[in-house]
């Protein structure tokens, strides 16, 4: 029934979504490669940099600014996040670390409720990305075209990165194994300074596509969707970045595609629907939907 | 006369209450291989551990080139001429061998000579020339052990550490593992060789020190290579 009702307009937003969420979920997943820390505060990031676009957009600054003065925040916080939190604690266990991210969300949406109160700020300027493009018989908003192509574009990016430059196979080789990376010669700070900067942008790209997505901004924005994306990132395979990318996709594509095919009245249950299915994926592959080989062996207690 | 390549005064190295290494002193001059042999949980590990920066030197000294590099982070000592064979190989199995090479680069000074050093090695290690655009996982255990040397000799270091690389390998494999470091010894670097292979190790060596419990118990000079009576005392004691 759910399957007949999914249009070629719900398969479009669906790819959006899971482009945005793709997005979020390497950037997530590359902190994650080099200090084994998932940062819970990445939701936050986002926030603070949807809430520059508010601002800009309420002060009348042009767009090009409102962007710029998004990706500066972004970048900004997610380096004093590495420099105050990550880079002292990095030696401490993952759990103190955990906590720490999670006092630094809860900071960054005290700050943000602080200043912007519960009913939060528009951000309107990129408003008119929501309109329609018809593409044969499909009206598609502009936005999911602009995010599938921008999600395209930052993961190609990405991969002649970490492919082409020395800087990017520091990186891998830091999130395989950080310590003998370092006993080579690998420069911890630069690696994770890299990862840091990297994921900041991403949030930045986020940032802007999901205030166009759901222009009120609001202290608890993106919080859904970093929790969606963190269980998507774990439903793949939290291991290697091509896995927790494709598990970001995928939670990202069923979301949108399923909320665009249900009805209101059912679709409030979807995030509910989302986790139980997470929960049966991984009691089936505990490594992971995408894991193969000793990525998928997960030892059991 | 040039300071020693390496020289270690008095180091010990704790784990909690545990006193791992307990006032080590050696000295590995240019160009010598130095060997380091002695039961397991001797200290061997912790000394090279501690060298690197990987864990920290509770006393003691440790001079490079008559440099300290007490605690400086691993990379810094990298970047100080100092190159590990880690113990296990720990080669990146999921990135090429040819990458693993290039990860080597990371702890050399200069890009100078990278040419000349990579056929030197290739003639070396034949089979990691062969195989470098391999994932490095495919190998197998003897070629990974080469590909370890070969991505430690890429960082052209003035010291070379090995931590037991003949550990696991076929004996005609350990042969070829010696071999090389003869041709490395050739070269003129600087090797601080921790193995199991007591006898061979001494017979190799210019100068072995043995140590038990974390402290010194002998140096051994080549010719004390059949002096098996000796060496069991001092492992026992």
């Amino acid at each position: 029934m759910i399957l007949g009702a999914i249009t070629w307009q719900a398969l479009a937003d669906g790819l959006g979504l899971g482009a945005i969420y793709a997005l979020m979920a390497v950037g997530i997943g590359l902190v994650f490669g080099v200090l084994r820390l998932v940062n819970f505060a990445y939701g936050q990031l986002i926030m603070a940099g949807a809430f520059a676009l508010a601002v800009a957009a309420e002060r009348g600054w042009p767009r090009w600014a409102g962007i710029a003065l998004c990706f500066g925040v972004v970048l900004t916080l997610s380096f004093a996040m590495e420099r105050l939190v990550f880079r002292p604690l990095r030696a401490h266990s993952p759990a103190v670390m955990l906590v720490a991210t999670f006092a630094v969300a809860f900071l960054l949406q005290s700050i943000a409720l602080l200043w912007f109160g519960p009913l939060g700020k528009i951000a309107s300027s990129l408003a008119e990305l929501n309109q329609p493009v018809t593409i044969g018989d499909v009206d598609v908003r502009k936005i999911t075209i602009v995010s599938i192509v921008a999600a395209v574009a930052c993961l190609v990016s990405l991969l002649l990165l970490l492919g082409r430059t020395s800087i990017g196979l520091h990186m891998r080789a830091a999130a395989m194994d950080f310590q003998t990376a370092r006993m080579i010669g690998v420069d911890a700070n630069r690696v994770i300074g890299a990862a840091v900067l990297v994921s900041g942008l991403l949030a930045g790209v986020v940032a802007v596509m999901l205030t166009v997505q759901t222009p009120l901004v609001t202290p608890d924005f993106a919080l859904r969707d970093t929790i969606v994306v963190l269980a998507g990132v774990v439903l793949g395979g939290m291991n290697r970045l091509l896995t927790a990318t494709l598990g970001g996709f995928a939670i990202g594509f069923v979301s949108g595609v399923l909320g665009g095919a249900l009805p209101t009245d059912q679709s409030q249950y979807l995030p509910s629907f989302l986790f139980v299915a997470v929960i049966l994926v991984l009691l089936v592959r505990p490594g992971g939907l995408f894991a193969r080989g000793r990525d998928a062996a997960v030892q059991r207690v | 006369m040039p300071e020693p390549a390496l020289e270690l005064r008095d180091l010990s190295v704790r784990y909690g209450a545990v006193e791992a290494v307990r006032g080590l002193s050696l000295v590995a001059e240019r160009g010598e291989v130095v060997g380091l042999i002695g039961p397991n949980g001797a200290g061997k590990s912790s000394t090279l551990h501690a060298i690197m920066g990987v864990v920290r030197a509770a006393g003691g000294e440790i001079l490079v080139n008559g440099a300290s590099v007490r605690g400086r982070r691993p990379e810094a000592v990298a970047r100080r001429g100092i190159a590990l064979v880690p113990e296990g190989r720990r080669i990146f199995a999921d990135l090429t061998v040819e990458e693993n090479l290039r990860l080597g680069l990371a702890g050399r000074a200069s890009r100078e000579g990278v040419d000349d050093d990579l056929t030197w090695i290739y003639s070396l290690f034949p089979v990691v020339q062969e195989f470098r655009k391999r994932t490095a996982g495919a190998l197998s255990g003897g070629q990974q052990q080469q590909l370890a040397i070969a991505r430690a000799l890429v960082a052209r270091p003035d010291v070379l550490l090995l931590d037991e690389p003949s550990l696991g390998l076929a004996p005609t494999i350990v042969d070829a593992v010696f071999e090389a470091l003869a041709a490395i010894r050739e070269r003129g670097v600087t090797a601080l060789l921790v193995e199991q292979r007591a006898q061979r190790t001494v017979a190799f060596a210019d100068r072995t020190y043995l140590i038990a419990n974390g402290e010194l118990r002998l140096t051994l000079t080549p010719e004390q290579a059949d002096d098996t009576s000796t060496m069991v005392a001092a492992y026992l004691s």
